[in-house]
């Protein structure tokens, strides 16, 4: 998955620290929680189907949710994780969104 | 011995053959209409509030998030349990039919395990017909045996497109 949006580091170097623009820089990531009622092949399926990831990755992902209660599928831009949130929504997934 | 046919099988021209009887499509076009009708009587009813989770933990952010992104998710809600509805009584589907009926058929658990209060493993102790809401479980199990063959159908097509 990619995430980062940050600059390469000798960019950083040249830049002064500015709040305001870490605060900007940090991706946004996107979390399903497990619930007891969607089925682990639904979850599997949709993750697949809305990402693009292979039935391995998609599979790890949603054993992830399954034992440890939740996990991070997708980052990047507050407006690319609250598209795939809301696409989550719309399959029925548990899904919230807040910055790294 | 044979195997009954899996509710939902995948066709060897693409698409989507279904196995149900009258009676358990008369209950799927039932329970679709019962569930638009709730929709729009009682949109705030309890049962519904799994069909809308939480975006963000902020009341204020979250309102926001929901006032520009809700009505079109009831909108899309509203096409796909129209669509089941409609297509109930099909012994064939497309791709596209069929992701209607999944999203359609995972709403229908969702209000209905938010009633029950169902836990993840529901049934390991297999079906009591005495339990108390025994009819509203066995409704609960019978979408869950079909979901789970849309599933394995639409993953086998999809896992077949993928590689």
């Amino acid at each position: 998955m990619s995430s980062a949006t940050s600059a390469p580091g000798v960019v950083e170097l040249e830049r002064p620290a500015d709040s305001e623009h870490e605060e900007h820089d940090r991706p946004w990531i996107v979390v399903v929680w497990n619930d007891p009622i969607n089925l682990m092949s639904y979850v599997t399926l949709v993750l697949q189907k809305l990402f693009g990831y292979s039935l391995a990755k998609a599979t790890e992902l949603m054993l992830q949710v399954h034992q440890e209660g939740k996990a991070v599928v997708s980052s990047g831009t507050r407006e690319k994780a609250e598209h795939d949130v809301a696409r989550l929504h719309a399959h029925g997934l548990w899904a919230t969104l807040r910055q790294d | 011995m044979t195997e009954p046919p899996a509710p939902i099988e995948r066709t060897a021209d693409g698409d989507f053959r279904v196995h149900l009887g009258p009676e358990e499509r008369d209950l799927l076009r039932r329970l679709t209409a019962e569930l638009e009708d709730l929709l729009a009587a009682e949109p705030e009813d309890p049962s519904l509030r799994r069909l809308r989770p939480r975006a963000y933990e902020d009341e204020q952010v979250e309102r926001e998030y929901r006032s520009l992104t809700g009505s079109e998710l009831e909108s899309l809600r509203l096409e796909n349990l129209r669509a089941l509805e409609e297509t109930a009584g099909r012994d064939r589907l497309d791709a596209g039919e069929l992701d209607r009926w999944l999203a359609a058929l995972n709403d229908l658990r969702l209000v209905l395990g938010t009633r029950l209060d169902v836990s993840e493993d529901e049934f390991a102790d297999g079906f009591d017909p005495n339990a108390p809401h025994a009819y509203e479980l066995a409704v609960y199990a019978f979408l869950t045996w079909l979901q789970e063959s849309a599933v394995e159908a639409s993953a086998s097509a999809f896992q077949d497109e993928a590689d």
